[in-house]
């Protein structure tokens, strides 16, 4: 009994000294973090979310400034764009390749802007002060809503508004974050009155194999996603812009953004286009050629290092 | 084995950064308990307080520890020490009770003759009772040191750099190749691990050398 | 930040509904009890054969080795291997993690099982074969008894291992506490994962004190000598190891 008792009032001051810890968020910085910590004074830091893509754009903003004898590092995936962003703001990393209406919809949530230039104009009005963002490249890569074959002749879809008649069937997959996001599920709640009956929380090639082999019946794909040829996935329409213009542009931390780094970030966003990108994240998620590798050959290809 | 062979040297840095993260605890978990064993052997009474309170704390899931220390710590989320501090703890949960169970060991008619021959209580702690629980500390040494890599690859998740992001990234890439040298690599720094701890132990113990011949 | 902490973990709507807190509760015990009683069923007879039967004794050696693999690339590796497996269903998601989970709980269940049975005093296995038993009647009455409280300091290691590495499992789309820790971490909500993390120290520190109570009040009447022999490290514990989760 003794030793209970004895059990019981440690536990109580373990969870005391708990309480007695800093007042900080500690999700409002990451200092060490993106594994970029080791970095040294004066390389710009190029961060990337967790996924094939973001981390494959990273490596070529890197490898450009590198070329152009601006010190430029990467490090691991960050996470999700919640995350990144503290990360970016707090200097863990200086540079983050962004989609544009996405990240337009994360600040104002309102927003209905279409085409690209709008976009991007609406997006330099809210972007944070210290912040800013550089030219959108040609290319896109938009979130999407994707269902197997099968499901759309099934339940005859071709509009997300066709698979919200559908909601108590829909097994959703999507990253975590998903689940509160505008460009998520509270976005298509109100755009279409889509309530899948369950979410499941999954990301990566895990979402697109569960999408394939059944276990879930509608995903959130990357309309970039090799998967979607390769499956034969179906994109559904979105005709009320949940997921708008999703244009490739580098974020960055105004102090960093010398003129230099604007230039050659500026030079890759003109050779980027919906077709290399796609084809690039191919020869990563399918080939699995390393991202590193795909970026020099595309760098030397179109003359930028 | 292909992708093993073409990141060879990110196995190696990440290798490190694991085994420091990992090997850090060990060392620090060992120069705390050796003085709370030593507590708990000279006051009886306390000893179930500091061998019950210490095994407490590695009930808590290895996750939950690494999300709380910022709480405790004033750290960020991603700041390796949050993952030093934590194993540390559950390094020193295991070997406090190791090294009392050590000390207990040691045979009373050696101590008798070391207090006999005139040492004082912290002399005769130092250059008899440790060096007589060596063996038994080096056991519970091997077996903080293979959970404790096992348990840094869980760091990963949260973006923690070390041999864990094998297993993270390879899962997200569905890359079976690299999943398993995560694995595997994992399973390597354990084993290596474990024989500097039993070639510490032999270097420390000349004696036992001559008994098992 | 204690103060998001508790607002999260007591807002109301924390405390209803799919991701509330009681479903999550209850999908993290209903997880790990299944995989408890599966491994349970496979470690503890064969464990008590080991001893019993004196054989096999490398599969002791075997399952300890087998801690060294870090769990969160078997959980990853043998989802990956099963992915296509359950096509339409949901099992997809659990089944993998919970032979995962019954892989990582076999272990401390046989050491403690094993243990158990081989710490019996010989003479009182032949006093009781003297008495005419047989031997699956030893098994039953005598050493089983006798080995009760190391099979019991197994099944805590084995608990804690389980409900630790349950709350890893969230990372494959399972449901349980581990979901609070990982999609606070995809959206960066600190006072979610922090509320999460709470909840699954606290269950873990419930479920070892409860066991260790019940450790307390089945050990026979007649062992007291053995457990005043104890009395000085305690309760005595298996595997002098933690859950590597």
């Amino acid at each position: 009994m003794k030793r209970m008792i004895c059990l019981s009032l440690t536990a109580a001051t373990a969870l005391g000294l708990t309480a007695c810890g800093g007042g900080s968020n500690p999700m409002s910085s990451g200092s060490g973090g993106g594994g970029n910590s080791s970095a040294a004074a004066g390389t710009l830091k190029v961060g990337a979310a967790d996924f094939p893509e973001s981390q494959l754009l990273a490596a070529i903003y890197a490898g450009a400034l590198n070329a152009k004898g601006v010190k430029a590092s990467t490090g691991d995936p960050i996470g999700a764009r919640e995350v990144y962003l503290k990360a970016l703001n707090d200097g863990s990393v200086d540079v983050v390749p962004e989609y544009a209406y996405s990240l337009l919809t994360f600040y104002d949530k309102s927003a209905t802007q279409k085409d690209a230039q709008s976009v991007a104009t609406a997006l330099k009005a809210k972007l944070p002060a210290k912040l800013q963002i550089l030219n959108p490249a040609q290319a896109q890569d938009a979130n999407s809503v994707a269902v197997t074959k099968e499901t759309a002749t099934k339940w005859n879809l071709k509009t997300i508004a066709d698979l919200a008649k559908q909601s108590d069937k829909v097994i959703f997959g999507a990253p975590p974050e998903f689940q509160k996001r505008e460009q998520g599920l509270p976005g298509l709640k109100s755009a279409y009155n889509l309530a899948p009956k369950t979410f499941r929380p999954l990301k990566g090639n895990a979402l697109v194999q569960a999408l394939k082999n059944g276990q879930v019946n509608a995903a959130n794909i990357f309309t970039t996603d090799p998967s979607i040829k390769s499956d034969g996935f179906v994109v559904l329409e979105d005709p009320k812009h949940v997921f708008g213009s999703d244009n490739v542009v580098p974020l960055i931390t105004k102090a960093k953004a010398t003129p230099q780094v604007q230039q050659v970030l500026n030079s890759v966003q003109g050779k980027l286009t919906t077709d290399n990108l796609a084809e690039m994240v191919k020869q990563v998620v399918v080939d699995k050629k390393d991202a590193g590798q795909v970026a020099t050959t595309f760098l030397k290809d179109n003359g930028l290092a | 084995m292909n992708y093993a062979l073409n990141h060879f040297p990110e196995i190696l840095q990440r290798a490190g950064q694991h085994a420091w993260l990992a090997g850090v605890p060990l060392v620090l978990g060992l120069l705390i308990a050796v003085p709370v064993g030593w507590l708990a052997r000279r006051f009886p009474k306390a000893s179930p307080w500091l061998v019950g309170g210490s095994g407490l704390l590695y009930t808590i899931p290895s996750l939950a520890l690494f999300i709380l220390m910022p709480l405790i710590l004033g750290t960020r989320i991603l700041d390796p020490l949050n993952v030093i501090v934590a194993m540390t703890i559950y390094t020193l949960a295991l070997l406090v009770r190791t090294v009392v169970d050590g000390l207990s060991a040691v045979p009373r008619d050696t101590v008798a003759a070391a207090t006999a021959m005139g040492y004082s209580p912290v002399r005769r702690f130092l250059a008899v009772d440790l060096p007589l629980a060596v063996p038994v500390i080096a056991a519970g040494l091997r077996v903080a040191a293979v959970s404790n890599v096992a348990i840094v690859s869980v760091a990963s998740l949260l973006g923690i750099p070390n041999l864990g992001f094998f297993l993270t990234d390879g899962y997200q890439n569905y890359d079976n190749g690299e999943i398993w040298t995560g694995i595997v690599s994992c399973l390597i720094l354990a084993l290596v691990f474990d024989l500097l701890i039993q070639l510490a132990e032999r270097l420390l113990t000349p004696w036992q050398r001559v008994v098992h011949g | 930040m204690i103060t998001s902490i508790w607002t999260w973990l007591t807002a109301p709507a924390q405390w209803s509904g799919a991701g509330g807190i009681p479903t999550r509760l209850w999908e993290h015990i209903w997880a790990c009890l299944l995989v408890l009683v599966i491994a349970a069923a496979i470690a503890w007879p064969l464990g008590a054969w080991i001893a019993h039967a004196g054989r096999g004794r490398w599969l002791i050696s075997v399952a300890n080795a087998a801690r060294a693999v870090p769990s969160l690339g078997l959980l990853f590796a043998v989802a990956m291997w099963m992915s296509g497996m359950f096509s339409g269903s949901t099992l997809a998601f659990t089944i993998p993690p919970t032979i995962v989970l019954v892989i990582l709980a076999i272990p401390p269940l046989l050491a403690g099982a094993y243990a158990g049975v081989h710490e019996v005093d010989p003479a009182v296995r032949d006093a009781a074969r003297g008495m005419g038993m047989t031997g699956g009647e030893v098994l039953r009455k005598v050493e089983l008894p006798i080995a009760l409280p190391l099979i019991l300091s197994g099944l805590r290691s084995a608990s804690l291992q389980v409900i630790a590495t349950w709350t890893i499992a969230a990372v494959l789309s399972v449901g349980g506490l581990g979901r609070y820790l990982i999609d606070g971490l995809a959206s960066a909500d600190y006072a979610q994962m922090a509320g999460g993390a709470v909840l699954v120290a606290v269950l873990a520190l419930l479920v070892d004190g409860m066991l260790a109570l019940l450790q307390r009040l089945v050990v026979s009447p007649g062992l007291t000598g053995r457990r005043r022999r104890r009395a000085r490290t305690g309760i005595p514990r298996a595997t002098a190891s933690r859950p590597t989760a």
